[in-house]
């Protein structure tokens, strides 16, 4: 399984304020920096993340709606939701959500990443506000929102507590964190670290790390111990026969979760 | 129905279609059925396509297809004019075998129906009319198209642009859609064309449809409704050699309809052609791709099959029901649904179907198109064995009607 990865480094500090940064691997960043104006090539490297796109965004779309009494068949079905996408790449997540109405922050701590996003949006016509910031430096200043995703960025975290604890703090009352990611499987092992990087060179090798990649238990605790309930646990599964991805039961490799906070 | 006059600047919309042929305009109806704003551009003059002499030709409406039409609240104004098929007969040469399909089977309703073109056009444009987010430019004609990384322009004839993420070619088998964006088609001639007249006959058809396998290709019979003056009607396809066809519709009335009663029989009574005779060269084309970046092809644009099995319309409106609902879904979601990796989901959607009627077509043409003994006698016994297994019966009535495969919501009766 590829596709994960496309958000990458999220969490942590700005690499450029000099703040330190406990939850961000420098090294990781740089790679995923030479990648940054490949992001919309629909025959570049990230085009398995655009196959796995329409999953995700659909679980959102759906789980967002359900959340706030929405209907998604609408036209703009998030209008007026404030929706901050964290690790946001380059903004494969943010569009859409910006397109069904949601006022989307996109963060990255990847000047690059943002700099790409906000190019691609701008020439789409597209309202987004993005950011090079990490999700602790938002926390601080005191921003929160409606519905915040982590999608695909706990895996390439280096401190998963502190990572969960600043998304936390940025949903506000009542509001939802959506968190994506690998389970730490000998399945996820062998299809998107071996499979998806050097079988079918879906992703550029050294994308992943197994080691860091998060059971859901895990995911569970982290998030209840940042004070949130968790409310849905769903897997987004591979169709090889047709090439797409859908949601489903099966959270052996990638994952998706929802928390909620207490009003 | 949008129009010159009217809109002066440049327009943009969410999906172009150029091409407002059938397939072309049922697409831009699904599409602003959900709500999507489609602009259509023609260059025919639609003031036109009600006269006999735009296009006498009928088409043969699968279930599906019919399905198609009812979830779009189109089928209401084709169904007064629309001949049931009741029963298909399928008959070779003079071999004593023969392939009788009954609906009474299947329990699914009428096989299929014969409807003429201008009255499926009429409901069409109809439909354009009363729907507030479509457009239709005609007649107009397209200068060129420019895709970029956002959106694809259609700079039509008279400078303006129509600008939106997605252009669609539905503009038939010589589209230049397709080929200005450089896609090539693989391509067989049959040494064969198609003569194609309307006929009265004595007696009614009952609704059946028929399908005899002459030695120079197969003679269609297809069930018409009865004219204003009473007659019975049918239309009829007559695959002839090429070099064989110019002198057969230069022929006098009387000459003409002895060279047709010895094809088609005398079952129904005495035959006779009304109205204009046409004929066109078969062919069989595919495109290689059905998709480019901003791009997609639909219809003949995409791939053009022998009418053999009839189902060239039902194809290019199943195409139609495929795309809408992968646009439809991704606009729902917020993604470009002009990129490629959204597109790609029609490509493999419809490509499996098509290359699969197109070879089966083209090898029941050769096996047929043939005096060659054995090859008839199998053929032969080949048609005599479907007809006693039920199973295989059932199931080639069900591929007819369209009713098989992974279907588009459309074809299921489900609104997008």
């Amino acid at each position: 399984m590829p596709a994960s990865s496309d958000h990458d480094p999220g969490a942590g500090e700005d690499t450029g304020d000099g703040a330190g940064a406990p939850s961000v691997d420098a090294a990781e960043i740089a790679g995923f920096e030479a990648l940054a104006a490949q992001w919309w090539d629909p025959d570049g490297p990230f085009r398995p993340l655009h196959r796995f796109n329409p999953a995700r965004v659909a679980f959102i779309r759906d789980r967002a709606c359900a959340h706030y009494g929405r209907a998604p068949q609408t036209h703009i079905p998030l209008d007026g939701l404030t929706m901050l996408d964290i690790g946001t790449g380059g903004g494969l997540v943010a569009e859409p959500m910006a397109r069904l109405g949601a006022e989307v922050t996109g963060i990255d701590p990847s000047a690059k990443n943002i700099g790409t996003a906000d190019l691609h949006a701008k020439a789409m016509g597209l309202d987004i506000t993005y950011r090079t910031a990490t999700a602790e430096r938002l926390a601080r200043e005191g921003k929160t929102f409606d519905i915040v995703l982590a999608l695909e960025v706990v895996e390439h975290v280096a401190d998963l507590g502190a990572f969960l604890g600043a998304g936390a703090h940025l949903v506000r009352p009542g509001g939802i964190f959506i968190v994506a990611t690998l389970n730490r499987t000998a399945r996820a092992y062998a299809l998107a670290i071996i499979g998806a990087e050097y079988v079918l060179g879906w992703l550029p090798r050294g994308t992943h790390d197994w080691n860091k990649f998060v059971t859901p238990a895990e995911l569970r605790a982290g998030l209840e111990a940042s004070g949130l309930r968790v409310t849905t646990v769903s897997g987004i599964v591979f169709n090889p026969l047709t090439a797409s991805w859908r949601v489903g039961t099966d959270t052996g490799v990638n994952y998706i979760t929802v928390a909620e906070k207490t009003p | 129905m949008g129009d010159h006059a009217e809109m002066m600047g440049d327009i943009r919309a969410e999906v172009t279609v150029v091409g407002g042929g059938m397939a072309g305009l049922t697409l831009a109806l699904a599409l602003a059925s959900a709500g999507l704003k489609v602009c259509v551009i023609e260059r025919a003059d639609p003031a036109r396509w009600a006269d006999q002499a735009f296009d006498g030709r009928v088409s043969a409406i699968s279930a599906g297809s019919r399905r198609v039409f009812e979830t779009l609240g189109l089928w209401r104004a084709m169904a007064v004019e629309a001949a049931p098929i009741l029963d298909i007969r399928v008959t070779d040469d003079d071999q004593p075998f023969f392939l009788h399909f009954d609906h009474g089977e299947l329990g699914l309703g009428p096989l299929g129906h014969i409807v003429e073109n201008r009255v499926i056009r009429a409901a069409l444009l109809g439909a354009v009319d009363r729907s507030p987010s479509l457009a239709l430019i005609a007649p107009r004609g397209v200068a060129g198209i420019e895709r970029d990384g956002r959106e694809a322009a259609v700079i039509l004839d008279d400078r303006r642009a129509v600008t939106a993420p997605l252009v669609v070619g539905a503009d038939g088998r010589a589209s230049a859609v397709r080929d200005g964006a450089g896609i090539n088609q693989t391509e067989w001639r049959y040494d064969q064309a198609a003569i194609v007249t309307t006929v009265t006959h004595q007696r009614p058809h009952e609704g059946a449809a028929w399908e005899r396998f002459l030695t120079p290709g197969p003679f269609a019979i297809l069930p018409m409704t009865d004219d204003d003056a009473g007659r019975h009607r049918s239309s009829i396809v007559w695959t002839e050699q090429s070099d064989l066809v110019p002198a057969l519709l230069d022929l006098g009335a009387a000459d003409f309809n002895g060279a047709l009663g010895e094809r088609f029989g005398d079952h129904l009574g005495a035959v006779s052609a009304i109205g204009p005779r046409w004929s066109y060269p078969l062919g069989l084309s595919l495109a290689e791709s059905y998709i480019a970046d901003r791009l997609a092809l639909i219809g003949d644009a995409a791939h053009a099959i022998h009418p053999i099995a009839g189902q060239g319309l039902n194809l290019g409106i199943r195409d139609a029901a495929a795309l809408a609902e992968i646009v439809v879904d991704a606009a729902r979601l917020g993604l470009d649904f002009g990129m490629k990796t959204v597109l790609e989901d029609y490509q493999r959607w419809r490509r499996f179907d098509i290359v699969a009627l197109a070879a089966t077509t083209d090898l029941l043409n050769r096996l047929f198109s043939n005096a060659f003994g054995p090859l008839r006698l199998i053929r032969g016994l080949g048609l005599a064995a479907v007809n006693r297994f039920g199973p295989a019966r059932r199931l080639f009535m069900r591929e007819a009607m369209g009713l098989s495969g992974d279907l588009p919501r459309l074809v299921r009766g489900e609104a997008l």
